[in-house]
């Protein structure tokens, strides 16, 4: 395991967002985080990727008990974070948006434009995706377009770890599966992702491992070989409501 | 196969728009109109000599615009910027003429008081997350109570006078107030100085790290900090910069007139701004560009000069102001709504 949780909390002041959360994820493997709005996904990757201090438990990194002090911090450990909303920044051109934060330097702090626009290029290509011109504003991207010049980012940027907030909940069902495509790409490129999404029939096909979170707490984490597609489905919706709602939405 | 082909002569349509759609274009075109409409009226206007006259108020104006335009994109305002000009000058000139400073050391001092004010603007913006349009509101109403209430304090007027006899004044108004002779003509240094300030603030922009932060910044600051980028640092450099460039301007023009009154600079931070907006810079953040902003100025500098060319009242200038503001934001949103749009 690159990244672990143990026993994990977090409160907001009186409201307990999670509690005792243990997941891992290792090199070359998918953890999806599951779970319903609310439920504490988004919580549990800040504090990963070091937005939020946990205030219980422990975080270990390769073993070793560790708190980010920011954002900055846990990139520094190789803890890349991509989030649906604040990816990337609409009007800089895909290049610029690819080395915000890493820029490639020459002497006198310049930034090595050259580099910078045959890197984002090659590494774009290298991923197999297909931009047409980065020098285009990201604002023209698609959104699955997005999501994947970010993962392209965190992979060339030598991320060990890619967090992914909920990549695919906005993308129609062909997008979507162009995202999924680079997940597993990353993956095979050795790294540890971090998957959160709502939407069981996306995690599966890419997953290694399931945590499946419900109002703050953890319902379980687990392996592949231990969970059907059906029953993560059903521990997802909360199976016997969602039987209820079948039954309530049935025509008279 | 025929999809794809479609696809990509719909990118190379895109990339022509994107080449002639550029932040600078409404304030090239703008000046190029504003050029012709003068100079077909008055000779004395595209002369050499009428020129260099209305190449002056644009240059000490686009010092400063070009530094406001680094700070829009950053995605702040600074409404003190031109009442800090009046700030730096009056330190220069009471500390040279009241208490016999040397003008080079009362310069660094005023320099010194300038920075501070600046980096106190940053400082409270960043950590307040207050619009810096308030926090800089409140800043300009201070120095604006400042400038009047100890300039009146120390000499008993609302204006202090006499740099000329001042030790250090004749070298530092050749370097900051002086004129360089091309032909017959006479220029300002002042327009060297605007083209220097130009081209750094273009370089940075374009091919320093930096520059890519200050469009982060702008653009979209939680994302810019979630990639590492140091957005308050970033920010609180650009409220120095500007303080920076208005005591490069305070400077010049002390120098030059010798005194300062104490009200100088009001109403000069819109000046600025709107300026900034000609050139493309959207007052939203994120996007703008320098040379845009030093072209606004010079729209200024013609119009200012242009009008009184042709014996008009001076009155117009103020109608003039406002519609190339309308026309500059109404040409900038095309811009953006073309740059944000999202293709599905
Ligand atoms: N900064 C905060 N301050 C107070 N409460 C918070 C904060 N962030 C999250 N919460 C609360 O913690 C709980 C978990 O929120 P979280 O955003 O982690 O859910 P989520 O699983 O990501 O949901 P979604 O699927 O809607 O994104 C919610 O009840 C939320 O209101
Ligand atoms: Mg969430």
């Amino acid at each position: 395991m690159i990244l672990q949780t143990r026993a994990i909390g977090k409160a907001f002041g009186s409201v307990l967002a999670l509690r005792e959360v243990s997941m891992g994820v290792a090199a070359g493997q998918v953890t999806c985080v599951l779970g319903d709005n609310g439920a504490g996904k988004s919580t549990l990757i800040k504090i990963l990727s070091g937005v939020h201090r946990h205030d219980a438990g422990e975080l270990l990194l390769d073993g070793v008990p560790v708190s980010f002090a920011s954002p900055r911090a846990a990139l520094d450990h190789g803890i890349a974070t991509v989030y649906q909303d604040l990816a990337m920044i609409p009007l800089m051109s895909v290049w610029r948006n690819f080395f915000l934060g890493s820029e490639p330097r020459k002497s006198f702090g310049r930034f090595d434009v050259a580099t910078a626009r045959r890197v984002a290029r090659e590494e774009l290509h290298a991923m197999g995706i297909d931009i047409r011109d980065v020098d285009q504003p990201v604002g023209t991207l698609s959104g699955g377009e997005r999501q994947s010049v970010a993962i392209a980012r965190a992979v060339h940027l030598g991320a060990r770890v890619l967090i992914l907030d909920e990549p695919t909940s906005a993308l129609g069902v062909k997008q979507a599966g162009v995202v999924l495509r680079y997940i597993a790409r990353a993956r095979d490129r050795g790294l540890g992702v971090v998957f959160i999404t709502h939407n069981p029939h996306h995690a599966y096909p890419v997953g290694d491992r399931f945590l499946l979170l419900n109002r703050g707490t953890s319902l379980g984490e687990y392996a592949k070989a231990d969970i059907t597609r059906e029953r993560l489905t059903s521990l997802m919706a909360g199976g016997a409501e969602l039987e209820q709602l079948e039954h309530e939405l049935r025509r008279e | 196969m025929t999809a794809v082909k479609a696809d990509e002569r719909l990118a190379d349509v895109g990339r022509l728009r994107r080449t002639l759609i550029r932040p600078e274009l409404g304030a090239v075109v703008g000046a190029i109109i504003v050029f012709a409409f003068f100079a077909a009226q008055s000779p004395v206007f595209r002369s050499p000599a009428g020129i260099a006259n209305w190449l002056d108020p644009a240059a000490t104006l686009g010092i400063m615009a070009v530094a406001i335009a680094l700070l829009m994109i950053g995605g702040e305002f600074d409404l003190s910027a031109g009442v800090l000009t009046g700030t730096t000058g009056l330190i220069l000139v009471t500390l040279a003429t009241e208490y016999g400073v040397n003008v080079w050391l009362a310069m660094l001092i005023s320099l010194a008081v300038a920075l501070g004010i600046g980096s106190l603007n940053g400082i409270v913006v960043t950590r307040t997350k207050l619009p810096s349009f308030i926090v800089t509101l409140g800043s300009f109403l201070m120095l604006q109570g400042i400038n009047l209430g100890v300039t009146k304090l120390i000499t008993g007027t609302v204006q202090v006078s006499g740099l000329r006899t001042a030790p250090g004044f004749e070298s530092a108004r050749v370097i900051f107030a002086g004129t360089i002779q091309i032909g017959q003509v006479h220029f300002r240094v002042a327009i060297l100085w605007w083209l220097t300030a130009t081209a750094l603030a273009t370089w940075v922009l374009m091919r320093t790290r930096a520059g890519n932060w200050i469009f982060a910044a702008g653009g979209n600051e939680q994302a810019a900090r979630a990639v590492g980028v140091p957005a308050a640092r970033t920010k609180i450099a650009l409220f120095m910069t500007t303080a920076f460039a208005a005591w490069l301007v305070g400077s010049i023009m002390a120098l030059r007139y010798t005194s300062v009154q104490a009200n100088i600079g009001i109403g000069q931070e819109f000046i600025y701004i709107i300026a900034a907006v000609i050139g493309g810079c959207l007052l939203t953040g994120g996007y703008g560009s320098a040379i845009g902003a030093a072209i606004g100025a010079v729209i200024f500098g013609m119009a200012d000069k242009g009008i009184v060319f042709l014996g008009w009242d001076a009155d117009w200038f103020k109608f003039f102001l406002g519609a190339m503001l309308l026309l500059a934001t109404l040409a900038n949103r095309l811009v953006r709504r073309y740059a944000e749009e999202v293709k599905r």
